[in-house]
Protein backbone atom coordinates (compact mmCIF):
# COMPACT_ATOMS: atom_id res chain seq x y z
CA UNK A 1 0.00 0.00 0.00
CA UNK A 2 2.86 2.31 0.93
CA UNK A 3 4.22 1.96 -2.60
CA UNK A 4 1.41 4.02 -4.08
CA UNK A 5 0.40 6.26 -1.20
CA UNK A 6 3.79 7.99 -1.19
CA UNK A 7 4.52 9.96 -4.35
CA UNK A 8 7.36 8.38 -6.32
CA UNK A 9 10.73 10.04 -6.11
CA UNK A 10 11.71 11.52 -9.45
CA UNK A 11 14.72 9.35 -10.22
CA UNK A 12 14.02 6.02 -8.57
CA UNK A 13 10.90 3.97 -8.91
CA UNK A 14 9.65 1.78 -6.13
CA UNK A 15 8.60 -1.65 -7.17
CA UNK A 16 5.27 -3.35 -6.85
CA UNK A 17 5.49 -7.13 -6.52
CA UNK A 18 9.16 -6.85 -7.43
CA UNK A 19 8.55 -5.07 -10.72
CA UNK A 20 9.07 -1.42 -11.52
CA UNK A 21 6.73 -1.49 -14.53
CA UNK A 22 3.97 -2.68 -12.18
CA UNK A 23 4.76 0.29 -9.93
CA UNK A 24 4.31 2.67 -12.87
CA UNK A 25 1.09 0.99 -13.95
CA UNK A 26 -0.26 1.09 -10.42
CA UNK A 27 0.32 4.84 -10.40
CA UNK A 28 -1.41 5.35 -13.75
CA UNK A 29 -4.53 3.37 -12.84
CA UNK A 30 -7.16 5.41 -11.03
CA UNK A 31 -8.83 4.10 -7.90
CA UNK A 32 -12.14 2.37 -8.47
CA UNK A 33 -11.71 2.02 -12.23
CA UNK A 34 -12.43 -0.96 -14.50
CA UNK A 35 -9.27 -2.75 -15.58
CA UNK A 36 -8.56 -5.52 -18.07
CA UNK A 37 -5.07 -7.07 -18.00
CA UNK A 38 -4.08 -8.94 -21.16
CA UNK A 39 -1.63 -11.77 -20.55
CA UNK A 40 -2.17 -11.38 -16.84
CA UNK A 41 -0.23 -14.47 -15.76
CA UNK A 42 -1.22 -15.58 -12.29
CA UNK A 43 -3.20 -12.37 -11.73
CA UNK A 44 -0.71 -10.85 -9.27
CA UNK A 45 -1.05 -7.29 -10.59
CA UNK A 46 -4.85 -7.53 -10.83
CA UNK A 47 -5.17 -8.89 -7.30
CA UNK A 48 -2.89 -6.10 -6.08
CA UNK A 49 -4.95 -3.44 -7.92
CA UNK A 50 -8.21 -4.94 -6.63
CA UNK A 51 -7.07 -4.76 -3.02
CA UNK A 52 -5.06 -1.53 -3.09
CA UNK A 53 -6.92 0.51 -5.70
CA UNK A 54 -10.33 -1.15 -5.49
CA UNK A 55 -10.50 -1.69 -9.23
CA UNK A 56 -12.96 -4.00 -10.97
CA UNK A 57 -10.32 -6.43 -12.24
CA UNK A 58 -10.47 -8.85 -15.19
CA UNK A 59 -7.76 -10.73 -16.99
CA UNK A 60 -6.94 -12.90 -19.97
CA UNK A 61 -4.24 -15.56 -19.94
CA UNK A 62 -3.48 -18.44 -22.28
CA UNK A 63 -1.77 -20.76 -19.79
CA UNK A 64 -4.27 -22.95 -17.98
CA UNK A 65 -2.02 -23.47 -14.95
CA UNK A 66 -1.61 -19.70 -14.51
CA UNK A 67 -5.33 -19.10 -14.95
CA UNK A 68 -6.07 -21.60 -12.19
CA UNK A 69 -3.71 -19.73 -9.86
CA UNK A 70 -5.33 -16.41 -10.77
CA UNK A 71 -8.86 -17.68 -10.17
CA UNK A 72 -7.71 -19.25 -6.90
CA UNK A 73 -6.68 -15.70 -5.93
CA UNK A 74 -10.24 -14.68 -6.68
CA UNK A 75 -9.45 -12.76 -9.88
CA UNK A 76 -11.83 -13.17 -12.83
CA UNK A 77 -9.54 -14.45 -15.54
CA UNK A 78 -10.45 -15.97 -18.88
CA UNK A 79 -8.35 -18.86 -20.15
CA UNK A 80 -7.79 -18.19 -23.81
CA UNK A 81 -6.40 -15.97 -26.53
CA UNK A 82 -6.01 -12.24 -25.93
CA UNK A 83 -7.39 -11.14 -29.29
CA UNK A 84 -10.33 -13.52 -29.16
CA UNK A 85 -11.25 -12.18 -25.72
CA UNK A 86 -10.98 -8.54 -26.86
CA UNK A 87 -13.22 -9.07 -29.88
CA UNK A 88 -16.17 -10.06 -27.64
CA UNK A 89 -16.13 -7.00 -25.40
CA UNK A 90 -18.31 -3.99 -26.16
CA UNK A 91 -16.69 -0.59 -26.90
CA UNK A 92 -15.39 1.25 -23.86
CA UNK A 93 -16.01 -1.68 -21.52
CA UNK A 94 -12.94 -0.75 -19.45
CA UNK A 95 -11.24 2.39 -18.21
CA UNK A 96 -7.84 0.77 -18.72
CA UNK A 97 -6.67 -2.15 -20.78
CA UNK A 98 -3.18 -3.21 -19.73
CA UNK A 99 -0.72 -4.99 -21.97
CA UNK A 100 2.31 -5.54 -19.79
CA UNK A 101 5.29 -7.36 -21.31
CA UNK A 102 2.90 -9.17 -23.63
CA UNK A 103 2.90 -7.11 -26.86
CA UNK A 104 6.16 -8.65 -28.09
CA UNK A 105 4.64 -12.12 -27.67
CA UNK A 106 1.34 -11.57 -29.48
CA UNK A 107 0.84 -12.90 -32.97
CA UNK A 108 -1.06 -9.88 -34.30
CA UNK A 109 0.18 -6.95 -32.22
CA UNK A 110 -1.45 -4.19 -34.28
CA UNK A 111 -4.88 -5.83 -34.14
CA UNK A 112 -4.43 -6.37 -30.42
CA UNK A 113 -3.51 -2.70 -29.92
CA UNK A 114 -6.42 -1.43 -32.01
CA UNK A 115 -8.85 -3.72 -30.18
CA UNK A 116 -7.55 -2.76 -26.77
CA UNK A 117 -8.06 0.92 -27.57
CA UNK A 118 -11.61 0.14 -28.71
CA UNK A 119 -12.45 -1.84 -25.56
CA UNK A 120 -10.56 0.46 -23.18
CA UNK A 121 -10.81 4.23 -22.84
CA UNK A 122 -7.07 4.11 -22.14
CA UNK A 123 -4.42 1.58 -23.05
CA UNK A 124 -1.32 0.98 -20.95
CA UNK A 125 1.41 -0.77 -22.89
CA UNK A 126 4.69 -1.86 -21.30
CA UNK A 127 7.36 -3.58 -23.35
CA UNK A 128 11.11 -4.23 -23.36
CA UNK A 129 12.95 -1.79 -25.62
CA UNK A 130 14.87 -3.62 -28.30
CA UNK A 131 16.94 -0.50 -29.05
CA UNK A 132 18.46 -0.29 -25.57
CA UNK A 133 22.21 0.32 -25.88
CA UNK A 134 22.99 -3.04 -24.24
CA UNK A 135 21.08 -4.86 -26.95
CA UNK A 136 22.77 -2.80 -29.66
CA UNK A 137 26.20 -3.49 -28.23
CA UNK A 138 25.55 -7.20 -27.83
CA UNK A 139 24.37 -7.40 -31.43
CA UNK A 140 27.22 -5.30 -32.80
CA UNK A 141 30.01 -7.16 -31.08
CA UNK A 142 28.77 -10.74 -31.13
CA UNK A 143 27.02 -10.68 -34.49
CA UNK A 144 24.38 -12.91 -32.98
CA UNK A 145 20.78 -12.47 -31.90
CA UNK A 146 21.17 -10.38 -28.77
CA UNK A 147 21.04 -12.13 -25.43
CA UNK A 148 20.91 -9.65 -22.59
CA UNK A 149 19.27 -9.28 -19.20
CA UNK A 150 16.18 -7.99 -21.02
CA UNK A 151 16.22 -10.60 -23.76
CA UNK A 152 17.66 -13.63 -22.03
CA UNK A 153 16.45 -16.30 -24.45
CA UNK A 154 18.13 -18.14 -27.26
CA UNK A 155 16.58 -17.23 -30.62
CA UNK A 156 14.93 -20.68 -30.84
CA UNK A 157 13.20 -20.68 -27.47
CA UNK A 158 12.25 -17.03 -27.10
CA UNK A 159 8.57 -16.26 -26.45
CA UNK A 160 9.20 -12.90 -28.13
CA UNK A 161 8.11 -12.97 -31.75
CA UNK A 162 8.05 -9.22 -32.42
CA UNK A 163 10.91 -6.94 -31.47
CA UNK A 164 10.03 -3.29 -31.10
CA UNK A 165 11.66 -0.12 -29.84
CA UNK A 166 10.52 3.09 -28.19
CA UNK A 167 10.80 4.89 -31.53
CA UNK A 168 8.85 2.14 -33.31
CA UNK A 169 5.97 2.49 -30.89
CA UNK A 170 5.94 6.29 -31.11
CA UNK A 171 5.91 6.09 -34.91
CA UNK A 172 3.01 3.63 -34.84
CA UNK A 173 1.06 5.84 -32.45
CA UNK A 174 1.49 8.76 -34.87
CA UNK A 175 0.40 6.68 -37.87
CA UNK A 176 -2.64 5.31 -36.07
CA UNK A 177 -3.59 8.70 -34.66
CA UNK A 178 -3.35 7.57 -31.04
CA UNK A 179 -2.72 10.14 -28.36
CA UNK A 180 0.19 9.33 -26.09
CA UNK A 181 -1.02 10.63 -22.74
CA UNK A 182 2.06 9.63 -20.82
CA UNK A 183 5.26 7.80 -21.50
CA UNK A 184 7.57 6.55 -18.78
CA UNK A 185 10.95 4.98 -19.39
CA UNK A 186 12.85 2.76 -17.02
CA UNK A 187 16.34 1.36 -16.69
CA UNK A 188 16.33 -1.00 -13.76
CA UNK A 189 14.56 0.99 -11.08
CA UNK A 190 15.70 4.33 -12.43
CA UNK A 191 13.57 6.61 -14.52
CA UNK A 192 15.12 7.55 -17.85
CA UNK A 193 14.54 11.10 -19.05
CA UNK A 194 17.16 11.47 -21.76
CA UNK A 195 17.43 9.52 -25.03
CA UNK A 196 14.85 6.93 -24.07
CA UNK A 197 15.27 4.85 -27.23
CA UNK A 198 18.90 4.33 -26.28
CA UNK A 199 18.70 4.32 -22.50
CA UNK A 200 15.36 2.73 -21.61
CA UNK A 201 15.14 -0.97 -20.86
CA UNK A 202 11.39 -0.87 -20.43
CA UNK A 203 8.88 1.60 -21.85
CA UNK A 204 5.42 2.23 -20.46
CA UNK A 205 3.01 4.14 -22.69
CA UNK A 206 -0.43 5.34 -21.76
CA UNK A 207 -2.33 5.88 -24.99
CA UNK A 208 -5.85 6.48 -26.16
CA UNK A 209 -7.51 6.16 -29.50
CA UNK A 210 -8.26 9.34 -31.42
CA UNK A 211 -11.69 10.68 -30.48
CA UNK A 212 -14.39 9.34 -32.75
CA UNK A 213 -12.29 6.35 -33.69
CA UNK B 1 -20.72 -35.78 9.15
CA UNK B 2 -24.13 -37.52 9.41
CA UNK B 3 -26.76 -35.83 7.31
CA UNK B 4 -30.48 -36.27 7.18
CA UNK B 5 -32.88 -35.58 4.35
CA UNK B 6 -35.64 -33.12 5.25
CA UNK B 7 -38.88 -32.38 3.42
CA UNK B 8 -40.55 -29.08 2.59
CA UNK B 9 -44.15 -28.92 1.39
CA UNK B 10 -45.79 -26.27 -0.74
CA UNK B 11 -49.39 -25.85 -1.85
CA UNK B 12 -48.73 -25.69 -5.54
CA UNK B 13 -46.28 -24.90 -8.32
CA UNK B 14 -47.15 -23.32 -11.66
CA UNK B 15 -45.21 -25.13 -14.40
CA UNK B 16 -43.83 -23.80 -17.70
CA UNK B 17 -46.28 -26.10 -19.48
CA UNK B 18 -49.12 -24.12 -17.87
CA UNK B 19 -50.14 -26.98 -15.59
CA UNK B 20 -50.53 -26.39 -11.85
CA UNK B 21 -48.90 -29.12 -9.77
CA UNK B 22 -50.51 -29.36 -6.31
CA UNK B 23 -49.38 -30.11 -3.73
CA UNK B 24 -45.63 -30.24 -4.23
CA UNK B 25 -42.84 -31.56 -2.04
CA UNK B 26 -39.10 -31.07 -2.05
CA UNK B 27 -36.42 -33.12 -0.30
CA UNK B 28 -33.28 -31.31 0.85
CA UNK B 29 -30.23 -31.55 3.07
CA UNK B 30 -28.10 -28.84 4.65
CA UNK B 31 -24.59 -28.68 6.07
CA UNK B 32 -22.88 -26.00 8.14
CA UNK B 33 -24.56 -23.05 9.85
CA UNK B 34 -26.42 -20.10 8.39
CA UNK B 35 -24.77 -16.95 9.76
CA UNK B 36 -26.69 -14.14 11.46
CA UNK B 37 -26.62 -11.96 8.33
CA UNK B 38 -27.85 -14.97 6.28
CA UNK B 39 -25.15 -14.14 3.78
CA UNK B 40 -23.21 -17.42 3.64
CA UNK B 41 -25.71 -19.74 1.94
CA UNK B 42 -24.65 -21.82 -1.05
CA UNK B 43 -27.09 -23.85 -3.12
CA UNK B 44 -25.73 -26.98 -4.77
CA UNK B 45 -27.51 -28.33 -7.85
CA UNK B 46 -27.29 -32.02 -8.59
CA UNK B 47 -26.81 -33.61 -11.99
CA UNK B 48 -29.27 -35.88 -13.77
CA UNK B 49 -29.23 -38.89 -11.41
CA UNK B 50 -28.16 -37.15 -8.19
CA UNK B 51 -30.17 -36.36 -5.12
CA UNK B 52 -30.26 -34.10 -2.06
CA UNK B 53 -27.63 -36.20 -0.33
CA UNK B 54 -24.60 -34.37 -1.67
CA UNK B 55 -22.31 -34.70 1.35
CA UNK B 56 -21.70 -36.55 4.56
CA UNK B 57 -22.99 -39.97 5.53
CA UNK B 58 -26.72 -40.45 5.15
CA UNK B 59 -28.59 -41.19 8.38
CA UNK B 60 -30.81 -43.82 6.73
CA UNK B 61 -28.46 -45.86 4.54
CA UNK B 62 -24.96 -44.90 5.67
CA UNK B 63 -24.16 -43.73 2.13
CA UNK B 64 -21.55 -41.11 1.26
CA UNK B 65 -22.89 -38.04 -0.58
CA UNK B 66 -22.30 -37.69 -4.33
CA UNK B 67 -20.12 -34.55 -3.94
CA UNK B 68 -18.64 -35.36 -0.54
CA UNK B 69 -15.16 -34.62 -1.94
CA UNK B 70 -16.26 -31.01 -2.60
CA UNK B 71 -18.54 -30.26 0.36
CA UNK B 72 -17.40 -30.44 3.98
CA UNK B 73 -15.11 -28.86 6.54
CA UNK B 74 -12.10 -27.33 4.76
CA UNK B 75 -13.28 -28.51 1.34
CA UNK B 76 -14.16 -26.36 -1.71
CA UNK B 77 -17.61 -25.63 -0.31
CA UNK B 78 -16.30 -25.25 3.22
CA UNK B 79 -19.04 -26.10 5.70
CA UNK B 80 -17.02 -24.42 8.48
CA UNK B 81 -17.61 -21.13 6.63
CA UNK B 82 -20.72 -21.63 4.56
CA UNK B 83 -24.24 -22.95 4.91
CA UNK B 84 -24.66 -25.44 2.08
CA UNK B 85 -28.02 -26.64 0.77
CA UNK B 86 -28.86 -29.30 -1.82
CA UNK B 87 -32.34 -30.38 -2.89
CA UNK B 88 -33.63 -33.22 -5.03
CA UNK B 89 -34.98 -31.87 -8.34
CA UNK B 90 -38.63 -31.71 -9.26
CA UNK B 91 -39.44 -34.87 -11.22
CA UNK B 92 -36.90 -36.87 -9.21
CA UNK B 93 -37.44 -40.00 -7.22
CA UNK B 94 -35.47 -39.25 -4.08
CA UNK B 95 -38.04 -37.41 -2.02
CA UNK B 96 -39.17 -34.55 -4.27
CA UNK B 97 -42.40 -34.66 -6.26
CA UNK B 98 -42.07 -36.81 -9.36
CA UNK B 99 -43.85 -39.45 -11.40
CA UNK B 100 -43.56 -41.99 -8.57
CA UNK B 101 -45.32 -39.61 -6.14
CA UNK B 102 -48.94 -40.20 -5.17
CA UNK B 103 -51.47 -38.21 -7.15
CA UNK B 104 -53.96 -37.00 -4.51
CA UNK B 105 -56.72 -36.96 -7.13
CA UNK B 106 -56.43 -40.68 -7.84
CA UNK B 107 -54.65 -42.05 -4.78
CA UNK B 108 -52.27 -43.80 -7.15
CA UNK B 109 -48.78 -42.83 -8.38
CA UNK B 110 -48.83 -40.20 -11.12
CA UNK B 111 -46.75 -42.35 -13.46
CA UNK B 112 -47.09 -40.83 -16.95
CA UNK B 113 -49.87 -38.47 -15.85
CA UNK B 114 -47.18 -36.43 -14.07
CA UNK B 115 -46.92 -33.13 -15.96
CA UNK B 116 -43.93 -32.45 -18.19
CA UNK B 117 -41.39 -30.39 -16.25
CA UNK B 118 -38.56 -28.04 -17.23
CA UNK B 119 -35.27 -26.87 -15.76
CA UNK B 120 -37.06 -23.58 -15.06
CA UNK B 121 -39.71 -25.44 -13.02
CA UNK B 122 -37.00 -27.16 -10.97
CA UNK B 123 -35.46 -23.79 -10.20
CA UNK B 124 -38.79 -22.17 -9.28
CA UNK B 125 -39.40 -24.91 -6.72
CA UNK B 126 -35.90 -24.41 -5.30
CA UNK B 127 -36.58 -20.68 -4.99
CA UNK B 128 -39.65 -21.50 -2.88
CA UNK B 129 -37.45 -23.70 -0.67
CA UNK B 130 -34.78 -21.00 -0.31
CA UNK B 131 -37.43 -18.39 0.54
CA UNK B 132 -38.90 -20.74 3.15
CA UNK B 133 -35.47 -21.03 4.75
CA UNK B 134 -35.41 -17.25 5.12
CA UNK B 135 -32.55 -16.74 2.64
CA UNK B 136 -32.93 -13.74 0.34
CA UNK B 137 -29.61 -13.89 -1.44
CA UNK B 138 -27.37 -16.87 -2.10
CA UNK B 139 -23.63 -16.33 -1.82
CA UNK B 140 -23.22 -18.89 -4.56
CA UNK B 141 -24.98 -21.48 -6.60
CA UNK B 142 -23.07 -24.30 -8.23
CA UNK B 143 -23.50 -27.62 -9.94
CA UNK B 144 -22.19 -29.78 -12.76
CA UNK B 145 -23.90 -31.01 -15.91
CA UNK B 146 -27.68 -30.60 -15.47
CA UNK B 147 -26.76 -28.84 -12.23
CA UNK B 148 -25.02 -26.17 -14.29
CA UNK B 149 -28.17 -25.60 -16.35
CA UNK B 150 -30.05 -24.89 -13.13
CA UNK B 151 -27.26 -22.51 -12.08
CA UNK B 152 -27.69 -20.50 -15.30
CA UNK B 153 -31.46 -20.53 -14.94
CA UNK B 154 -31.19 -19.22 -11.36
CA UNK B 155 -28.82 -16.43 -12.37
CA UNK B 156 -31.26 -15.24 -15.03
CA UNK B 157 -34.57 -15.87 -13.22
CA UNK B 158 -33.49 -14.43 -9.84
CA UNK B 159 -30.61 -12.03 -10.56
CA UNK B 160 -30.80 -10.31 -7.17
CA UNK B 161 -30.71 -13.63 -5.32
CA UNK B 162 -27.36 -14.89 -6.64
CA UNK B 163 -23.98 -13.30 -5.88
CA UNK B 164 -21.85 -15.91 -7.61
CA UNK B 165 -22.78 -18.55 -10.20
CA UNK B 166 -20.52 -21.54 -10.85
CA UNK B 167 -21.74 -23.78 -13.69
CA UNK B 168 -19.41 -26.74 -14.24
CA UNK B 169 -19.16 -29.04 -17.29
CA UNK B 170 -22.48 -27.70 -18.51
CA UNK B 171 -24.28 -25.94 -21.33
CA UNK B 172 -26.83 -23.23 -22.05
CA UNK B 173 -28.62 -25.55 -24.48
CA UNK B 174 -28.72 -29.27 -25.08
CA UNK B 175 -27.11 -30.27 -28.37
CA UNK B 176 -28.31 -32.83 -30.89
CA UNK B 177 -25.74 -35.30 -29.56
CA UNK B 178 -26.90 -34.84 -25.98
CA UNK B 179 -30.54 -35.23 -26.98
CA UNK B 180 -29.61 -38.31 -29.01
CA UNK B 181 -28.02 -40.13 -26.07
CA UNK B 182 -31.00 -39.27 -23.87
CA UNK B 183 -33.36 -40.60 -26.51
CA UNK B 184 -31.48 -43.93 -26.62
CA UNK B 185 -31.94 -44.18 -22.85
CA UNK B 186 -35.63 -43.38 -23.07
CA UNK B 187 -36.19 -45.87 -25.86
CA UNK B 188 -34.43 -48.59 -23.84
CA UNK B 189 -36.88 -47.97 -20.98
CA UNK B 190 -40.01 -47.57 -23.09
CA UNK B 191 -39.08 -50.63 -25.13
CA UNK B 192 -38.98 -52.80 -22.01
CA UNK B 193 -42.34 -54.69 -21.85
CA UNK B 194 -42.33 -54.25 -18.05
CA UNK B 195 -42.52 -50.49 -18.51
CA UNK B 196 -46.26 -50.92 -19.31
CA UNK B 197 -46.80 -47.30 -20.38
CA UNK B 198 -45.26 -46.27 -17.06
CA UNK B 199 -47.75 -48.17 -14.88
CA UNK B 200 -45.32 -50.55 -13.24
CA UNK B 201 -45.59 -49.28 -9.66
CA UNK B 202 -46.36 -52.19 -7.31
CA UNK B 203 -45.48 -54.60 -10.12
CA UNK B 204 -42.26 -55.71 -11.85
CA UNK B 205 -40.22 -52.67 -12.79
CA UNK B 206 -38.60 -52.16 -16.22
CA UNK B 207 -35.22 -53.06 -14.75
CA UNK B 208 -33.70 -54.26 -18.02
CA UNK B 209 -34.50 -51.11 -19.94
CA UNK B 210 -33.40 -48.80 -17.15
CA UNK B 211 -30.12 -50.71 -16.76
CA UNK B 212 -29.37 -50.42 -20.48
CA UNK B 213 -30.17 -46.71 -20.35
CA UNK B 214 -27.70 -46.34 -17.50
CA UNK B 215 -25.03 -48.31 -19.35
CA UNK B 216 -25.23 -45.89 -22.27
CA UNK B 217 -25.08 -43.01 -19.80
CA UNK B 218 -21.94 -44.32 -18.16
CA UNK B 219 -20.16 -44.61 -21.50
CA UNK B 220 -20.86 -40.94 -22.18
CA UNK B 221 -19.58 -39.94 -18.72
CA UNK B 222 -16.16 -41.50 -19.31
CA UNK B 223 -13.51 -40.85 -21.95
CA UNK B 224 -11.63 -43.11 -24.33
CA UNK B 225 -8.54 -42.54 -22.17
CA UNK B 226 -10.22 -43.25 -18.86
CA UNK B 227 -11.84 -46.43 -20.20
CA UNK B 228 -8.56 -47.64 -21.65
CA UNK B 229 -6.85 -46.97 -18.35
CA UNK B 230 -9.59 -48.48 -16.20
CA UNK B 231 -10.47 -51.55 -18.30
CA UNK B 232 -8.30 -51.81 -21.38
CA UNK B 233 -9.11 -55.09 -23.08
CA UNK B 234 -8.76 -57.01 -19.83
CA UNK B 235 -10.95 -60.03 -19.31
CA UNK B 236 -12.60 -60.61 -15.99
CA UNK B 237 -11.07 -63.43 -13.95
CA UNK B 238 -9.57 -65.28 -16.93
CA UNK B 239 -7.04 -65.04 -19.72
CA UNK B 240 -8.86 -66.66 -22.62
CA UNK B 241 -12.09 -66.07 -24.47
CA UNK B 242 -15.02 -68.31 -23.58
CA UNK B 243 -16.51 -67.87 -27.08
CA UNK B 244 -19.93 -66.99 -25.69
CA UNK B 245 -21.89 -63.84 -24.75
CA UNK B 246 -21.18 -63.72 -21.05
CA UNK B 247 -19.70 -60.53 -19.61
CA UNK B 248 -16.10 -61.39 -20.42
CA UNK B 249 -14.49 -57.98 -20.80
CA UNK B 250 -14.06 -55.98 -17.64
CA UNK B 251 -15.78 -53.04 -19.28
CA UNK B 252 -18.83 -55.21 -19.95
CA UNK B 253 -19.11 -56.43 -16.40
CA UNK B 254 -18.57 -52.89 -15.09
CA UNK B 255 -21.39 -51.50 -17.21
CA UNK B 256 -23.70 -54.36 -16.27
CA UNK B 257 -22.89 -53.82 -12.60
CA UNK B 258 -23.50 -50.06 -12.78
CA UNK B 259 -26.71 -50.69 -14.72
CA UNK B 260 -28.14 -53.16 -12.23
CA UNK B 261 -27.06 -51.01 -9.27
CA UNK B 262 -28.87 -48.01 -10.75
CA UNK B 263 -32.16 -49.90 -10.97
CA UNK B 264 -32.24 -50.18 -7.17
CA UNK B 265 -32.06 -46.45 -6.61
CA UNK B 266 -33.70 -44.79 -9.58
CA UNK B 267 -37.19 -44.67 -11.03
CA UNK B 268 -37.54 -45.34 -14.76
CA UNK B 269 -40.25 -42.72 -15.22
CA UNK B 270 -38.09 -40.10 -13.49
CA UNK B 271 -35.43 -40.98 -16.06
CA UNK B 272 -37.89 -40.11 -18.83
CA UNK B 273 -39.09 -36.85 -17.27
CA UNK B 274 -35.71 -35.49 -16.23
CA UNK B 275 -33.95 -36.31 -19.51
CA UNK B 276 -36.82 -34.60 -21.33
CA UNK B 277 -36.38 -31.49 -19.18
CA UNK B 278 -32.67 -31.44 -20.11
CA UNK B 279 -33.45 -31.88 -23.80
CA UNK B 280 -35.96 -29.02 -23.73
CA UNK B 281 -33.39 -26.79 -22.08
CA UNK B 282 -32.26 -23.85 -24.19
CA UNK B 283 -31.63 -20.68 -22.24
CA UNK B 284 -31.87 -18.60 -25.42
CA UNK B 285 -35.24 -20.07 -26.44
CA UNK B 286 -37.59 -17.28 -27.44
CA UNK B 287 -34.83 -14.66 -27.16
CA UNK B 288 -32.78 -13.24 -30.02
CA UNK B 289 -29.47 -14.55 -28.64
CA UNK B 290 -27.79 -16.18 -25.67
CA UNK B 291 -26.48 -12.73 -24.73
CA UNK B 292 -30.02 -11.37 -24.67
CA UNK B 293 -31.05 -14.32 -22.50
CA UNK B 294 -28.22 -13.67 -20.03
CA UNK B 295 -28.87 -9.91 -19.96
CA UNK B 296 -30.77 -9.96 -16.62
CA UNK B 297 -27.99 -11.89 -14.82
CA UNK B 298 -26.05 -9.87 -12.24
CA UNK B 299 -23.92 -12.57 -10.58
CA UNK B 300 -20.20 -12.97 -11.06
CA UNK B 301 -19.58 -16.21 -12.94
CA UNK B 302 -16.97 -18.90 -12.69
CA UNK B 303 -17.38 -21.27 -15.64
CA UNK B 304 -15.42 -24.53 -15.59
CA UNK B 305 -15.02 -27.23 -18.24
CA UNK B 306 -12.76 -30.28 -18.61
CA UNK B 307 -10.44 -31.16 -21.47
CA UNK B 308 -11.65 -34.75 -21.97
CA UNK B 309 -15.38 -34.07 -21.48
CA UNK B 310 -16.92 -34.94 -24.86
CA UNK B 311 -20.50 -35.07 -23.57
CA UNK B 312 -20.48 -31.42 -22.43
CA UNK B 313 -17.49 -30.17 -24.45
CA UNK B 314 -15.65 -26.96 -23.59
CA UNK B 315 -17.15 -25.12 -26.55
CA UNK B 316 -20.49 -25.16 -24.76
CA UNK B 317 -18.98 -23.52 -21.69
CA UNK B 318 -17.24 -21.02 -23.97
CA UNK B 319 -20.57 -20.04 -25.53
CA UNK B 320 -21.73 -19.01 -22.07
CA UNK B 321 -18.48 -17.16 -21.36
CA UNK B 322 -18.52 -15.29 -24.68
CA UNK B 323 -22.12 -14.23 -24.24
CA UNK B 324 -21.34 -12.91 -20.74
CA UNK B 325 -18.27 -11.10 -22.03
CA UNK B 326 -20.28 -9.42 -24.77
CA UNK B 327 -22.42 -8.04 -21.92
CA UNK B 328 -19.28 -7.05 -20.02
CA UNK B 329 -20.29 -9.24 -17.08
CA UNK B 330 -17.82 -10.45 -14.49
CA UNK B 331 -16.82 -13.93 -15.69
CA UNK B 332 -13.86 -16.23 -15.06
CA UNK B 333 -13.27 -19.30 -17.16
CA UNK B 334 -10.88 -22.22 -17.00
CA UNK B 335 -10.64 -25.54 -18.76
CA UNK B 336 -9.21 -28.01 -16.27
CA UNK B 337 -7.00 -30.84 -17.53
CA UNK B 338 -8.47 -34.27 -16.79
CA UNK B 339 -8.70 -37.70 -18.38
CA UNK B 340 -11.95 -38.57 -16.67
CA UNK B 341 -14.35 -37.21 -19.28
CA UNK B 342 -17.65 -35.77 -18.06
CA UNK B 343 -17.22 -37.57 -14.71
CA UNK B 344 -14.26 -35.26 -13.96
CA UNK B 345 -16.36 -32.76 -11.99
CA UNK B 346 -17.32 -35.59 -9.62
CA UNK B 347 -14.05 -37.48 -9.32
CA UNK B 348 -11.08 -35.33 -10.40
CA UNK B 349 -11.58 -32.47 -7.97
CA UNK B 350 -8.13 -31.29 -6.78
CA UNK B 351 -7.82 -28.33 -9.16
CA UNK B 352 -11.56 -27.73 -9.20
CA UNK B 353 -11.35 -27.42 -5.41
CA UNK B 354 -8.63 -24.75 -5.61
CA UNK B 355 -10.41 -22.50 -8.08
CA UNK B 356 -13.85 -22.86 -6.50
CA UNK B 357 -12.53 -22.27 -2.98
CA UNK B 358 -10.55 -19.18 -4.01
CA UNK B 359 -13.30 -17.66 -6.10
CA UNK B 360 -15.87 -18.22 -3.36
CA UNK B 361 -13.59 -16.71 -0.73
CA UNK B 362 -13.11 -13.51 -2.76
CA UNK B 363 -16.85 -13.28 -3.45
CA UNK B 364 -17.56 -13.69 0.26
CA UNK B 365 -14.98 -11.00 1.13
CA UNK B 366 -16.51 -8.57 -1.36
CA UNK B 367 -20.04 -9.34 -0.21
CA UNK B 368 -19.00 -8.65 3.39
CA UNK B 369 -17.16 -5.42 2.51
Amino acid sequence: VAAVSTPPRPAFVRDVLGRSDYAIISELVETGSRVLDLGCGEGELLAWLAINKHVDARGVEISGARVQKAITRGVSVYQGDVLEALLDYPDGAFDYVILSQTLQETREPLRVLREMLRVGRQGIVAFPNFAHWGVRVAHLFTGRSPRTKLFPHEWYDSPNIHFLTVTDFEALAREEGWTVERSIFLAGRRRVTMLPNLMAEVAVFQVKAHEGQ
Amino acid sequence: MISETKLAHFDSLRLDSGVELAPVQVAYETWGELNAARSNAILIEHAFSGDAHAAGISAEAGQTGWWDNMIGPGKAFDTDKYFVICSNVLGGCRGSSGPSSMNPATDAPYAMTFPIISIGDMVRLQKMLIDSLGIRRLLAISGGSMGGMQVLEWAVAYPEAVACAIPIASTARHSAQQIAFNEVGRQAIMGDPEWSEGNYYGKTRPARGLAVARMVGHITYMSDDSMREKFGRRLRGKDEFAFDFSAEFEVESYLRYRGSQFVDRFDANSYLYITKAMDYYDLAQGRPSLGAALQPARARFLVISFTSDWLYPSYQSLEIVRALRSLNRDVAYCELPSNYGHDAFLVDVAEQTDVVRGYLASTYREAAA
